[in-house]
């Protein structure tokens, strides 16, 4: 298997999203549909991401996916500097982004159009469902 | 809270290699080298062990390092998942062990070209291509374990207000501590303020100064049984409580594991964090000790910043000195290895940083997912 990937437009190479059982549905609203959606347990409506076999709250295996706003804010975020990583060469300084979505969960991305130093806690953003392969649409996010 | 283990083992032997960018040597030679440094130490033959344990991540084998070891009977083995986090997990199985008969004389061991070999600092090392979880995290940067830790840091430092030059504390007392330490990576080399706030960004919040270093190395630790301890060669570290705690589940990217294991923990100890004489906290960041030292409870949270910018953690003149070989930001990175060695050097008065009238030593092994306390034998 290889590491890396081509770059996609101003993204870095970085490792592409392997979906599983668990989380296909996940990368399915994204592709087909542009929507980021949730892991929600029928038995306690607990919103779980990301998605995994059982809820964490009641332990219940039945579950269903509820659509998200795509509105959230930025929760925390890293700046990473050095190239620790192949993928980032040339990429560098990057900024990693940990949104708190309106509905609760924290989802990690990358912000399109907002320049690493401009990133800051707080900040409110919205969902830019963005193609990087036929397989795979990842959930970015703008300034909103 | 079980108490079955309170000072039934002890910690009686510690040996370790020297610490350098480049060994020139196998990661089974350093392994064997600690090994038998910490057997001659306790005054325990190699052939006497019959226990024998490392961290999955450790790329030598406990079957070939009996074949080495002419070991007669390896009754106990066994290696513990994560990451370099499992040090004080691995006491605690073998001190379950110890004391349910399993097996006489285990050694923990750890060896690693961790400069020459592989890097934890780099991500084609710590990677997942995208498999598992990491598919939601290594898409969009987060590649390599300080990326995370770096999250939670940037979060807490906005909720208690931490700053950067406030870790940059950590580093410089870390620092003088190795000063004092001839093993040190960095001893004879003086680190300030200005130089940690100056040094380059390598994962913003993280300066260079707040980054553990890459070593090549060995250590390990002998245990026994408390009763057997009194015969041997050193003055025995009982161990007091050992535990371990798997993740932290009530707050991501803000509490580490120690919220969860510090009651459990303690419980078990039957003492106070503020009966700690002193303190090796696992600084693979050095915000990471801040966060620890909060976590535990030796200090309020938001508290952790002002305390070690106000010399708390120093060995001259602070109420719980942390790190005191220099820990792995001036030390040596052995993954837990050097401060477990050196908490119990604080419990026999052997340390080069040497706490006054030490008789409880704190460890804590990673992200608040373990802890020991060593306790002098009275
Ligand atoms: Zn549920």
């Amino acid at each position: 298997m290889t590491t890396t990937h081509e770059p996609v437009g101003d993204r870095p190479p970085f490792p592409l999203p392997i979906p599983t059982e668990d989380n296909q549905p996940f990368w399915d609203a994204l592709r087909e549909r542009k929507q980021l959606i949730v892991q929600e347990c029928e038995a306690c409506s607990t919103l779980v991401h990301p998605p995994r076999p059982m809820c964490p709250e009641c332990g219940a295996f039945e579950k269903t996916w509820r659509p998200m706003s795509g509105r959230g804010t930025v929760c925390s975020y890293v700046v990473t500097h050095q190239a620790i990583h192949p993928a980032y060469n040339g990429f560098t300084p990057f900024a990693t982004v940990l949104v708190q979505l309106e509905e609760g969960p924290l989802v990690t991305t990358n912000l399109v159009d907002v320049s690493h130093d401009e990133v800051a806690i707080g900040m409110p953003v919205e969902l830019v469902a963005t193609e990087l392969s036929d397989e795979i649409t990842l959930p970015l996010f703008r300034r909103a | 809270m079980s108490t079955a283990l309170r000072n039934r083992v002890a910690i009686v032997g510690v040996g370790e290699t020297d610490y350098s960018r480049d060994s020139g040597r196998s990661e089974m030679m350093l392994a064997l080298q600690a090994i038998t440094a910490a057997l001659a130490d306790a005054g325990i033959a190699p052939s006497e062990v019959d226990g024998l344990m490392t961290w999955r991540v450790d790329n030598t084998s406990e079957a070939e390092i009996a074949a080495n070891l002419g070991v007669k009977d390896l009754a106990w083995f066994g290696d513990i998942n994560q990451a370099g986090n499992v040090g004080a997990a691995l006491v605690a199985h073998a001190s379950a062990a110890i004391v349910a008969g399993l097996a006489n004389v285990i050694v923990i061991y750890r060896g690693m070209n961790g400069r020459s070999g592989a890097r934890y600092g780099r991500g084609e090392v710590t990677g997942r291509r995208g498999q598992g979880g990491s598919a939601f995290t290594e898409p969009f940067g987060l590649l390599t374990p300080q990326h995370g830790l770096a999250m939670t840091a940037r979060r807490r430092m906005h909720e208690f207000g931490t700053t950067s030059r406030q870790f940059g504390h950590v580093a410089v007392s870390e620092r003088e501590h190795a000063l004092r330490n001839p093993r040190a990576t960095f001893y004879g080399k003086p680190l300030t303020i200005e130089d940690h706030q100056e040094s380059r960004l390598v994962v913003d919040p993280f300066h260079l100064y707040d980054c553990c270093l890459e070593t090549d190395g060995g250590g390990a630790l002998v245990l026994v049984s408390a009763k057997r301890a009194r015969d041997l060669r050193q003055p025995p570290a009982l161990i007091r409580a050992a535990a371990q705690a798997g993740y932290a589940k009530e707050r991501a990217f803000v509490d580490t594991a120690a919220a969860s294991l510090a009651p459990r923990f303690w419980a078990q100890a039957g003492v106070a964090p503020s009966e700690v004489d002193v303190a090796q906290i696992y600084d693979h960041f050095a915000p990471f000790v801040v966060f620890a030292l909060e976590d535990y409870g030796f200090v309020e949270r938001g508290e952790g910043g002002p305390f070690v910018e106000a010399g708390g953690i120093r060995w001259d003149g602070g109420t719980l000195p942390v790190n005191t070989s220099g820990g792995h930001l001036s030390e040596a990175y052995l993954q837990g290895m050097n401060q477990l060695i050196e908490g119990v050097r604080q419990v026999r008065g052997q340390s080069t940083a040497q706490v006054a009238d030490c008789h409880l030593s704190f460890v804590d092994t990673g992200i608040g997912t373990g802890a020991i306390l060593l306790e002098r034998a009275s």
